[in-house]
C-alpha cells in the first residue's frame, strides 16, 4: 500500500531544476501528496513513492510510470472534476500546479485491488484479434451485450459528458525559420539564426527548454548543460525577431511549409477562470523549418517487462538530474547500449543504490563504476513483483533484489513530422533505429537527435551549421555566432531486442498490451505486413501512438518473417504527434458561433413584431409574425395569407440574392448564361429568367431588370446567390473573356420588400414620390424604375409578383431598410395592411403554383416545370445543347401540376409517391412525388405541387398517394398548379 | 497549402473554391454537327492524373478570380498559377491566327 504521507516526499533527493521554497500540493486518488513548482505530476507521484498509477488497457495490469516525456503509454490519469473533468492525460508531461486533483483510470474497485484484473488470468482468449474471433454469434449480441461489455471493461478514461466550459482560440504565425524542439540542436540554431535576424520561432512541447540538456550531468560551452539551457533560452526571448513557444506541441506538417501547432495557456494555472482561452491551434507558415524533435527511447521485450518500477534508462536520468528524485531505492541498469552506462554512472554520483548493471553485449565494460556489479552478455528473464517490482531473475538463475529497472534498448530519432508529406523513414544500422529519409516535407531540414546525430557536441553543432546555411541562402542576415562546444558521449549500441530465453508476456506496446506472442500470432495467422500487423494487433495506436513501441515490434517481426527491418519498414505517421483536442481544432466555431448569422435590416422590426425566426443558409428570415391571442403558428400564417390576398401585406425578401450587372455585352452576357432571352427586354422591363447548369437541368430561376441599356439588376434565389454568383465569374472570365461585361454582389447593399395585395398601389402611391407615376397604364405589369420614396430616400421599385397578387417590390439602400418598414407598417394602417413571413409566402407561391428550391432541386428540366418553352431555340446558351437530349425530352416525362385531396379533411404531405389508384405500391409502378404542400385558406383545403408522369394531360385523373415513411395511402386528384388565379388577372390589375 | 496568386502573391488555399479540371474552359461549339457529343464529352470526359494538373481555383474570399494552377497530384507541388482569364484571351488569340 501506500506509504506516502502528506509534505514527506521521501524519494526526493535533490531539488535538480525545482523551485524547492515554492510547495504545491494536489490530490491523487482522493489522497493528499506535496510537490515542489517546477515537478510533473508524474515526478511528484515518484517524489512521493507512489509507483503504481494506473492499470494497463486490455489485462488490466498493475503499472507506473514508464517515461518522462509525451511517449508515456501508462501512466494515463484523469484531470479535474464535473465539466473540466479531462480523461487520457499524460502524468509525464503534465505540470503540477497548486490544487490539481487526478485520478487513476481504467479499472473497478481501489487501483491496488483492480476486479478486472481477471483478464490478466485469462490472457489466452484475449490475444491478437481476439475482436475479430470472439463473439461473433449471435450476430444480434454484438450491438446489445458484446460491445458495451467490451467497451466497459477495456476503457480510456471517461468523459463528462458536460459542455467544455473553455474556450479555445486559433492563431496564425508566419516565421523565416521554424524550429521545432528547444533541446541542444534547437537552442543553437534559434541562437545562431536569432542573432542574424532571421524571423525565428522555436516551439517546444515542454514548460521548460532544453529537452535533454536538463536531464543530464553534462557541460555546454563550461557551464552545466541545463544552465546553457536557460541562459540560452532568455536570450532568445530577449529578441524581438524570436517568439518562444513552450507548451507548444507541433502536431503536423503540412503542405507547402504550414505546420500545426497546440499551445497550452492555462492548463497549467490553478485558476481556471481565467478570460485567456485555454489553448491556442497555430496554423504557421514557415519558409524553411529545423526539426529538432530528438529521440525516444525504447524498451526490451522480456517477461513481465511491465511492471511498476520498470522505466526507460533515459526518464530515470530526467528524473533524477531535473526533477530530484530517485525513482527508486535499489536500481538495476539492463542495456545493449552505452547511454544506459550514463544512468548507472548518474545513480551512483547521486548516491542512489545501484544493484547491477547487466550489458547484452560481450564487449569490455564501455565505463568503470566502482563498486558496481557489472554482467556483460547477460541478460534479463524475467520480474516478480505483483503491484511493483521486487526483483528481477537473470539468464542464469541469479535473482537481484530491485525495486527500479533502467532498461536502455536505444534511441529512436522522432522522425514523425519528416513522414507527415511522403517521406519514409530509413534504417541506419549504426544506430539500429530509424533516421529521415531523402524526402522531406517543403523547407524542412533535420537536426540533432532526430537525424540520428545522437551525440550532444554533434547535435549543437549540426544545429549551428544548419542554421548558417539557411541564413546565408536566405540574404537576410550575416552569422556572428560560432557553435556551442560540448564533449561527445559514447552512444555506441548492438541491436538486442527480445529476450527469447524468456517464458511468458514480454511485453512490447505497454499501451495496447501487445506483446510478442500477439506479434507471433498475427504474424502466423497471415499478417504480414506492418499495416496489417498494427491493425490486427492494436500495436502502436491510440495516445502514444507507439512512440516507444513501434520500433521494437518492427525489430520482432523480422525474426519471424527473416526479412530485414528495412524491408519490414514502417506504418505511416500521420498528424497529430500528440493529441489534439477537438474543441482546439473546432476553436471559436462552436455553437451559435459555428458560422456566422446574417439578419436584413428590419430584423430588429421583425423581433419587436412577435417575429419567429427560421434559418435559411445563414440569414435568419421570420416565418410569421404571432400576434396576441394566436396559440399556433397556423393561425399567424392564415390570418397572414387572407389580409394580404384581401387587403395588402408586406414580406421582407432581402435575403434574395442581386448581382448587378454591367457593360456593353451585358445583354449579350445574359442570352448566354440564361435559357430565355434578356436581349430584347426593353429598358425599365424586368423579365422572369431560368438558369441551367450545363447538362441542362435546371440551375437557379429569379428576376432580372433592365435599369438602363448597358445595366442589369439580377436576382436570384437565397439558397443560391453564392453559387450563381460564382459560375457567372467562371463564364465572364474563362468562357467569354472578350466580353465587356462586370459582375458585382449587391445583395447586402439593398434591403428590399415585397408589398403584394389588392391595396399594394394604394399604398404605394403614397409613399413614392412625384412625379413618378405607378398608375396600371404606366407602370404595368413587369415594369421597374429607379425612383425616391417617403420625400427623397432612393429606390427602386419593381412590379413582380410571386404570391399572384397585384405585386410590387420596393428596394432601398441598407441602411434605410428598418426605417422603410417601419415607414411601410405605418403609412399602411389605412390599407389594412400587413407583414407576412416566409410561411405566408410559401402559401402563396404554392397556391400559384411557382416553383421554388423543393421543384428546383438540382434533378429537374425546364420541361419538367412546365416552362420547356422558355429554352430558346435560337440561340446557345450554358445548357441548351445538353437540354435537348432525347432522354430528357420524352412523351413521359414528369411534369409539375396541382394535387388536391379527394377527401378534404385529408393533410396532404410532401414526399408522398404517387401511383395509379389500383396499382401496387412498387418502385416499378412509381410515377412521381409531391415536392410541395401547404394548407390553402382561401380553397380552405390542403393542397400540393408535385412532378408526376405526363402530367399536364391528365388534369382531373384520380390516383393514389403513398407514403412508406408515415405509412399513409390516400386517393387525390390531379389539377392544374394554378390553384388562385390561374387566368393572371388579379397581378396585370 | 499556398497558392501563389498572380496579383495578390501567396494566399492560403482556404480562400479558394475548387471547381477541377482546366478543360472545363474549353467550351465546345453548339452549332457543331456533333454538339452533343462533344459536350458530353467535355462535361463528363476528365483526366485524373497521377502528377502534373491544371486545374481550375476560385477566389471566392479574395478578388473573385478564376486561377489556373498547375499542381501535382501527388506531391501537392504548385509549379505555375495563371489568370484564367488571360490564358483564354491568350487561347482565343491563337485560334483567331490561326483561322486566318
Amino acid at each position: 500500500m501506500n506509504t506516502a504521507t502528506t509534505g514527506l516526499q521521501s524519494a526526493r533527493i535533490g531539488t535538480g531544476l525545482l523551485d524547492s521554497t515554492r510547495p504545491v500540493s494536489f490530490q491523487f486518488n482522493g489522497r493528499s501528496y506535496t510537490g515542489l513548482q517546477g515537478d510533473t505530476l508524474a515526478s511528484a507521484l515518484l517524489a512521493n513513492e507512489q509507483r503504481l498509477v494506473g492499470r494497463s488497457f486490455k489485462y488490466h495490469r498493475p503499472r507506473g510510470i514508464f517515461s518522462a516525456g509525451s511517449e508515456e503509454p501508462n501512466a494515463l490519469v484523469e484531470l479535474g472534476s464535473g465539466a473540466y473533468r479531462e480523461p487520457n492525460t499524460r502524468a509525464t508531461v503534465t505540470e503540477l500546479f497548486e490544487g490539481l486533483e487526478a485520478r487513476s483510470q481504467n479499472h473497478r474497485g481501489p487501483l491496488s485491488f483492480d476486479v478486472m484484473a481477471i483478464n490478466d488470468h485469462l490472457s489466452s482468449f484475449l490475444s491478437a484479434g481476439f475482436y475479430y474471433k470472439t463473439f461473433m454469434w449471435p450476430k444480434a449480441f454484438w450491438e446489445k451485450v458484446y460491445e458495451p461489455v467490451i467497451r466497459a471493461a477495456a476503457g480510456l478514461g471517461s468523459l463528462s459528458m458536460q459542455e467544455d466550459p473553455d474556450t479555445y482560440d486559433k492563431g496564425f504565425l508566419h516565421a523565416d525559420l521554424l524550429i521545432v524542439g528547444a533541446g541542444p540542436s534547437g537552442l543553437a540554431a534559434a541562437l545562431t539564426a536569432g542573432r542574424a535576424g532571421l524571423r525565428v520561432i522555436i516551439a517546444d512541447d515542454d514548460f521548460l527548454a532544453g529537452g535533454r540538456l536538463n536531464a543530464e550531468q553534462m557541460e555546454v560551452d563550461g557551464m552545466p548543460s541545463a544552465q546553457w539551457a536557460a541562459r540560452s533560452h532568455a536570450e532568445l526571448c530577449s529578441m524581438p525577431n524570436v517568439r518562444c513557444l513552450l507548451r507548444t506541441s507541433v502536431y503536423g506538417a503540412f503542405d507547402h511549409g504550414i505546420y500545426g501547432a497546440l499551445q497550452r495557456c492555462t492548463d497549467h494555472l490553478p485558476d481556471k477562470s481565467s478570460e485567456k482561452p485555454r489553448q491556442i491551434l497555430w496554423r504557421i507558415y514557415a519558409r524553411q523549418t529545423l526539426l529538432g524533435a530528438g529521440a525516444t527511447e525504447r524498451s526490451i521485450a522480456f517477461a513481465n517487462n511491465d511492471r511498476p518500477g520498470i522505466m526507460l534508462a533515459g526518464a530515470v536520468r530526467t528524473y533524477m538530474n531535473r526533477f530530484g528524485v530517485a525513482p527508486g531505492k535499489e536500481v538495476v541498469v539492463f542495456t545493449n547500449n552505452d547511454d544506459g552506462w550514463r544512468t548507472a554512472a548518474d545513480l551512483t554520483r547521486a548516491g542512489v543504490s545501484l544493484a547491477a548493471i547487466i550489458d547484452t553485449r560481450t564487449t569490455s565494460a564501455p565505463m568503470k563504476l566502482p563498486g558496481v556489479r557489472i554482467v556483460m552478455g547477460g541478460q534479463v528473464i524475467t520480474t516478480r513483483g505483483r503491484l511493483g517490482l521486487r526483483s528481477v531473475t537473470l539468464h542464469d538463475g541469479q535473482t537481484l533484489p530491485c525495486d527500479c529497472l533502467a532498461v536502455a534498448g536505444g534511441w529512436s530519432p522522432n522522425v514523425h513530422l519528416t513522414c507527415h508529406q511522403r517521406g519514409r523513414p530509413v534504417w541506419r544500422q549504426g544506430i539500429a533505429a530509424f533516421v529521415p529519409g531523402a524526402e522531406l516535407p517543403q523547407g524542412m531540414r533535420v537536426i540533432g537527435a532526430a537525424n540520428g546525430s545522437l551525440g550532444l557536441s554533434s547535435a549543437l553543432t549540426e544545429g549551428h551549421r544548419t542554421a548558417v546555411r539557411i541564413i546565408e541562402a536566405s540574404g537576410i542576415g550575416k552569422n556572428t555566432s560560432s557553435s556551442p562546444v560540448a564533449e561527445q558521449e559514447s552512444t555506441r549500441i548492438t541491436a538486442f531486442w527480445h529476450v527469447s530465453a524468456s517464458r511468458g508476456r514480454a511485453w512490447i506496446d505497454l499501451q495496447n498490451d501487445v506483446t510478442t506472442k500477439d506479434i507471433a500470432l498475427s504474424f502466423k495467422e497471415g499478417f504480414r505486413s506492418v499495416e496489417h500487423l498494427k491493425r490486427y494487433t492494436t500495436l502502436g495506436m491510440a495516445t502514444d501512438q507507439g512512440k516507444t513501441s513501434n520500433v521494437l515490434g518492427l525489430a520482432v517481426m523480422p525474426q519471424l518473417s527473416g526479412k530485414t527491418i528495412q524491408d519490414t519498414g514502417t506504418t505511416i505517421f500521420r498528424p497529430p504527434y500528440t493529441p489534439i483536442p477537438i474543441a482546439a481544432l473546432a476553436g471559436r466555431s462552436r455553437g451559435k458561433h459555428f458560422r456566422p448569422v446574417r439578419h436584413t435590416p428590419s430584423h430588429q422590426w421583425a423581433q419587436d413584431n412577435g417575429g419567429d425566426f427560421v434559418e435559411t443558409g445563414m440569414w435568419l428570415r421570420a416565418q410569421w409574425y404571432t400576434r396576441e391571442g394566436e396559440t399556433h403558428w397556423r393561425q399567424s400564417v392564415d390570418r397572414e395569407v387572407l389580409q394580404t390576398r384581401r387587403a395588402v401585406g408586406i414580406c421582407d425578401v432581402t435575403t434574395l440574392g442581386k448581382i448587378d450587372i454591367q457593360g456593353k455585352d451585358a445583354a449579350a452576357f445574359l442570352d448566354r448564361v440564361y435559357a430565355n432571352t434578356f436581349s430584347t427586354l426593353a429598358v425599365g422591363k424586368v423579365r422572369y429568367g431560368l438558369m441551367l447548369r450545363e447538362d441542362g437541368f435546371v440551375m437557379d430561376d429569379g428576376t432580372t431588370a433592365r435599369l438602363g441599356d448597358t445595366h442589369f439588376l439580377m436576382t436570384t434565389t437565397t439558397a443560391n446567390a453564392v453559387s450563381v454568383f460564382r459560375h457567372l465569374e467562371f463564364c465572364r472570365q474563362c468562357l467569354w473573356p472578350e466580353m465587356d461585361v462586370h459582375l458585382i454582389s449587391a445583395t447586402e447593399q439593398w434591403a428590399q420588400y415585397a408589398i403584394a395585395g389588392p391595396q399594394a398601389r394604394a399604398l404605394l402611391e403614397g409613399v413614392v414620390d412625384a412625379p413618378f407615376d405607378i398608375s396600371n397604364e404606366t407602370f404595368p405589369f413587369m415594369a421597374c424604375a429607379e425612383l425616391t420614396v417617403f420625400n427623397g430616400t432612393p429606390a427602386r421599385l419593381f412590379r413582380i409578383s410571386f404570391s399572384g397578387e397585384l405585386a410590387y417590390e420596393l428596394a432601398v439602400p441598407t441602411r434605410y431598410g428598418h426605417s422603410l418598414m417601419e415607414a411601410l407598417m405605418q403609412h399602411g394602417k389605412q390599407f389594412d395592411v400587413v407583414a407576412y413571413g416566409t410561411e405566408a409566402l410559401g402559401v402563396m407561391r404554392i397556391e400559384k403554383g411557382h416553383a421554388a428550391g423543393n421543384e428546383l432541386n438540382g434533378q429537374t428540366t425546364a420541361a419538367n416545370l412546365g416552362l420547356g418553352r422558355m429554352v430558346s431555340t435560337k440561340k446557345d446558351c450554358i445548357g441548351a445543347v445538353l437540354s435537348k437530349r432525347p432522354a430528357m425530352n420524352t412523351e413521359n416525362a414528369i411534369q409539375l401540376v396541382g394535387f388536391m385531396p379527394e377527401d378534404s379533411a385529408q393533410s396532404l404531405r410532401a414526399g408522398a409517391h404517387f401511383l395509379s389508384e389500383d396499382a401496387e405500391e412498387t418502385t416499378a409502378n412509381d410515377q412521381g412525388w409531391m415536392t410541395s404542400v401547404a394548407w390553402s385558406p382561401v380553397l380552405n383545403s390542403s393542397i400540393g405541387l408535385g412532378f408526376i408522369t405526363n402530367g399536364s394531360n391528365r388534369q382531373g385523373e384520380r390516383i393514389k398517394a403513398y407514403d412508406p415513411v408515415r405509412g399513409e395511402s390516400y386517393p387525390v386528384r390531379i389539377v392544374s398548379p394554378h390553384f388562385v388565379d390561374p387566368d393572371g388577372e388579379r397581378l396585370r390589375g | 497549402m499556398l497558392i501563389d496568386h498572380p496579383l495578390l502573391g501567396l494566399r492560403d488555399a482556404s480562400e479558394f473554391v475548387y471547381l477541377g479540371d482546366a478543360s472545363l474552359m474549353n467550351r465546345p461549339d453548339a452549332t457543331a454537327a456533333d454538339a452533343s457529343q462533344q459536350f458530353h464529352d467535355y462535361l463528363h470526359l476528365r483526366d485524373n492524373p497521377a502528377g502534373l494538373h491544371r486545374e481550375l481555383w476560385y477566389h471566392e474570399q479574395g478578388d473573385r478570380s478564376w486561377l489556373i494552377v498547375t499542381r501535382d497530384t501527388l506531391t501537392h507541388e504548385i509549379s505555375h498559377v495563371e489568370l484564367a482569364r488571360d490564358v483564354s484571351l491568350a487561347h482565343r488569340a491563337t485560334d483567331q491566327e490561326g483561322g486566318a
